[in-house]
């Protein structure tokens, strides 16, 4: 005898269980970072320069390092992403090209990120002779988060319904002012999703930086974007596997603080883009 | 009669789809010309094709020869014909902005008009409309939260804030209750002392009230196209009678 009710039951069961498998190690995870590295956080961590071979002192050129990195990409990558993202989603017509180019942009998402610093070091380190420099990090970083940001913006104007183009073209109004005046503004909390992720993943990725920007141990602040920058991901891989006899405390507190960046960082958009849901209208 | 629109030996296919052949008609100037015929008989496609939204869709292919007071359309900047050449579509459109920005955005997007004369060009839109006396107190609201018949009448009002010279209805009323309906022709007839109108209507009755001549389409043909009393009275061909009579479509 099947029960429909039971059945039910178990389903939503095994759904509920495979949801708290995924948020219960996520969940441990950021607790473990706040338990442990919270004794560490005060103001002198914050804004004072590493001490005594980053055994004490701060991580503020870290914290710096890695805010100018994350500005740069996505002052790069934004307008680029979101360029190539309209083109495609508004010019491009449907033939094989195209097609390649759209696989193309969704494989180079999952492009491991060493790869992309490889990349970074021939072209913007080697090459243009940027050398190591916060121009260089920010560039590859920022093609790295390209594709995230193409391929989200894409799919945020084109889930801005047909319809609105069809009337704002059939009232005589040329198709860049569509694009710029009913699609955008409507693709906006799309985009904002996909500036998001790339802003977390340049946040928090370390290879990309290794070869491009990252100094192991530069306790001032960078002067230029031709400058080395420290970065906190790199400094905590740093302060986790190359300095002997680094207080546990500063180690989690330096993730705490990648942590709370990135976290304050989506905050910022996710309200951003609240904004923009309350005001659409369809 | 002056003419606004001649069409020469028109064929339009969809990829292999041949959704118009060999139409040919006139449309004059400040008349009604209301188009029938049952689902699929091409009625859109002809009205998309007068101010080429057909050009939208990539699949689409045109041949035949078109003129609008003595242009070929295809040699007419596109944007400039469909601002002389309107449309209000079968759904109630509204763009996600206020009533008040929704008549306004053609206007604004064509160039720079003085705040107070965008005022006077939505208001007396809207009146010609008959959405004026509905929507005067809340202009700034959400046009979202307007009714589907207040909505359409949104829209009508929107395409004649840019001054067209022609506009083209597709069905306008097909999501309308009767005292709507009846609001919507009224401004028709209304307009139809400065306007050209093209009336795509899936109600023969619709057709019969306001139009100044009808033309029956089926399968992509122009079946038979007169003054609509004499459609109405004594159509020329047997399927015109079936149709209107309602045996089939
Ligand atoms: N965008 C399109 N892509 C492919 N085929 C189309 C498209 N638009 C119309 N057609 C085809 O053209 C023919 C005519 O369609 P059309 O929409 O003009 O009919 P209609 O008379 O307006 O019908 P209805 O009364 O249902 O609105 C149909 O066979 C349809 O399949
Ligand atoms: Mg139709």
């Amino acid at each position: 005898m099947r029960n429909p009710y039971r059945t039910q039951k178990i389903a939503f069961s095994l759904l509920f269980l495979a949801t708290l498998l995924i948020v219960v190690p996520v969940g441990l995870i950021v607790i473990v970072i706040i338990f442990k590295g919270f004794p560490a956080i005060n103001w002198q961590f914050l804004s004072d320069i590493p001490r005594q071979g980053m055994r004490s002192g701060g991580i503020f050129p870290a914290i710096i390092g890695t805010l100018y990195l994350v500005a740069g990409a996505i002052i790069f990558a934004l307008p680029i992403g979101l360029l190539a993202a309209i083109y495609l989603s508004e010019y491009s017509k449907e033939n094989v090209l195209n097609r390649i180019i759209r696989l193309a942009i969704i494989n180079l998402s999952g492009v491991p990120s060493v790869v992309y610093g490889l990349f970074g070091l021939a072209l913007f380190v080697v090459f243009f002779k940027f050398g190591a420099s916060i121009l260089a990090g920010s560039l590859t970083l920022g093609i790295m988060i390209l594709p995230v940001i193409i391929t989200t913006s894409r799919e945020a104007l084109e889930s801005v319904p047909d319809s609105f183009r069809e009337v704002s073209l059939s009232l005589g109004v040329s198709k860049w002012q569509t694009i710029r005046h009913i699609v955008l503004p409507n693709a906006i909390p799309g985009i904002l999703t996909g500036t998001i992720l790339g802003l977390g993943r340049a946040a928090g990725e370390t290879a990309p930086i290794l070869f491009t920007v990252a100094a192991f141990y530069l306790p001032r602040l960078p002067k230029s974007i031709f400058d080395q920058a420290m970065a906190l991901p790199y400094h905590l891989y740093v302060i986790s596997t190359q300095v002997p006899n680094v207080d546990e405390k500063i180690r989690y507190g330096t993730a705490l603080v990648l942590l709370a960046l990135v976290l304050f960082m989506n905050l910022v958009a996710i309200i951003i883009r609240y904004q923009f849901r309350r005001r659409k209208k369809w | 009669m002056v003419k606004i629109f001649t069409i020469k030996d028109l064929n339009i296919w969809f990829g292999s789809a041949h959704a118009l052949k060999d139409v040919s008609m006139d449309i004059y100037v400040n008349e009604i010309l209301s188009i029938i015929g049952p689902s699929n008989s091409g009625k859109t496609t002809f009205l998309r094709m007068l101010n080429r939204l057909n050009d939208l869709n990539h699949n689409c292919k045109m041949e035949g020869n078109v003129k609008f007071e003595e242009e070929d359309i295809k040699n007419i900047e596109v944007e400039l014909l469909r601002k002389r050449v309107g449309m209000v579509f079968a759904l109630p459109l509204a763009l996600p902005l206020s009533i008040f920005d929704n008549v306004a955005y053609g206007v604004r997007m064509h160039g720079k008009v003085k705040k107070q004369s965008l005022k006077d060009i939505v208001e007396k839109s809207l009146q010609e409309a008959y959405l004026w006396d509905e929507v005067k107190d809340r202009l700034n609201e959400s046009a979202f939260k307007l009714s589907g018949g207040q909505q359409q009448r949104l829209c009508i009002a929107r395409t004649l804030a840019v001054e067209p010279e022609v506009i083209l209805f597709d069905e306008p009323c097909s999501g309308l209750d009767p005292i709507s309906t009846a609001k919507v022709e009224e401004a028709m007839v209304i307009l139809k002392q400065n306007y050209t109108i093209v009336l795509v209507t899936n109600n023969v009755k619709q057709a019969a009230r306001v139009g100044d001549r009808t033309a029956f389409f089926l399968n992509g043909e122009l079946i038979e196209l007169n003054k609509t009393e004499n459609i109405f009275t004594a159509p020329k061909d047997k399927r015109t009678d079936g149709y209107i009579s309602g045996k089939f479509g």
